[in-house]
């Protein structure tokens, strides 16, 4: 029997690998890593720093004990060069390597616009930043997203003075409204925060801004946003939009092939969080393993990790119709985005406000019915 | 009393302090947690818990 191939040893890889597990023991699975495909949680990359991790405390389980755990063969360091749909079968340099279903399960990377700058993406990408900042004692990020936040938070309560620079004028811009960008960002106080910054050029040791100001700063961290890895998928002739298309099946449009994670777009939609991984991983398995099931997601509230203001957003879908309704005092802040009909469509929540996400979660509508 | 880390997202539950607000009073203990039950910050299932470090 020829087995299913997962190309990718990320959240998605490897979620997809347990669920065809634990339907089907005798199924071969065969996982491809291009590192060292050890399992990793990356969204606890951004909080490490204060929850006392190191770069080799983060790996949960080693290539070797996935494998074992799995009844997989997991391949590490290993590139797939190219994809042969009519062949079914993959490319790893030389090698040709056939599949009866194959998952693609690539990840993003992260947007880079400026060449000096780090950026964590990967557990080594995080050792490298760690070992940047040995020694080191200020800080600086682009991006005051999710990411930039979360960064930004944890090196503070390490210790690093840090400034955040961002185009917008609040922390989380698109995703929570200003009273709440403005609760946070007081929440986080020792950190500098540079509204409006347009960043003309990064240097080595400071960032300079189009009005002509500079900053001193040690390291620059990059956390600008994400791009889903979509070569592999086109190249091989898969539809593909900002991510690869994907059916509510998982379905690329290359027979055989699924794709799943923050390299894939469903109905416009390409969600790079974990959750989303947890709902299509499920889908995925029946359906690789012959079922045709199709992928539902309930209302996903996004958890912000800063430890210092804690926070959740779950943003109404753009071009949505309605209004924010925001509630605030000095323990938090609670918007509410209503529709016209007065139906909950979105929420942020911070600072105590955060207590009522599963009431007000229960309220929205499903992200895909 | 002991507390569960989710592998995927870091989010702890403390058997102490428990859930009130998703109905598991303060003191259940991870075993008499229902077998379907997810993490609610990120929906890994109950049985990709592990032990947190103490």
């Amino acid at each position: 029997m020829e087995p299913v191939v997962i190309v990718g040893s990320g959240l998605a890889g490897y979620q997809s690998a347990k669920e065809i597990r634990r339907l089907d023991s005798n199924v071969p699975l065969l996982l491809v890593s291009m590192d060292s495909g050890n399992f990793y949680s990356k969204p606890m990359l951004s909080n490490a720093f204060s929850s006392g991790k190191n770069p080799d405390s983060l790996v949960i389980k080693t290539a070797a004990q996935m494998a074992d755990e799995l009844d997989a063969k997991v391949r590490t360091d290993a590139r797939v060069d190219a994809v042969f749909p009519n062949d079914h079968e993959i490319s790893i340099g030389a090698e040709r390597l056939h599949y009866s279903k194959l998952v693609l399960a690539l990840g993003a990377d992260p947007l880079r616009l400026h060449a000096d700058a780090l950026s964590v993406n990967d557990l080594s990408g995080y050792a490298k930043f760690r070992e940047a900042l040995e020694g080191k004692r200020r800080v600086a990020i682009i991006g005051a997203g999710l990411v930039g936040c979360e960064f930004a938070d944890d090196l503070a309560r390490a210790g690093f003075e840090v400034d955040v620079f961002d185009i917008a004028s609040q922390p989380l811009g698109r995703l929570v409204t200003p009273e709440c960008g403005k609760w946070m960002e007081n929440a986080m106080k020792s950190i500098a925060w540079h509204w409006g910054a347009k960043i003309s050029k990064i240097e080595k040791g400071s960032i300079l801004l189009e009005d002509g100001s500079a900053f001193q700063t040690d390291i620059v961290l990059s956390a600008v946003g994400l791009k889903p890895r979509i070569g592999l998928a086109q190249d091989a002739g898969m539809e593909c939009a900002r991510g690869i298309l994907v059916s509510r099946q998982l379905e690329t449009s290359a027979r055989d092939v699924y794709a799943i994670g923050d390299c894939m777009e469903v109905e416009g939609q390409v969600l790079p969080f974990v959750m989303p991984i947890m709902h299509a991983s499920r889908i995925l398995a029946q359906n690789v393993l012959g079922k045709r099931e199709s992928l539902v997601y309930p209302a996903m509230p996004v958890v912000v990790k800063t430890p210092s203001c804690p926070a959740v957003v779950s943003p109404p879908k753009p071009g949505s119709i309605g209004a924010w309704h925001t509630e605030a005092d000095t323990d938090g802040v609670k918007s509410v985005f209503l529709g016209e009909d007065g139906k909950t469509l979105g929420f942020a929540l911070c600072g105590k406000a955060v207590s009522e996400k599963n009431l007000l979660a229960k309220e929205l509508p499903a992200v895909l019915s | 009393m002991k507390r569960w880390q989710c592998v995927v997202c870091g989010f702890v539950y403390d058997e102490a302090v428990g859930m009130p607000e998703e109905g598991i009073a303060a003191g259940t203990k991870w075993e008499d947690i229902p077998e379907n039950w997810c993490c609610p910050d990120c929906g890994v299932a109950k049985s990709d818990f592990e032990m947190a470090e103490a």
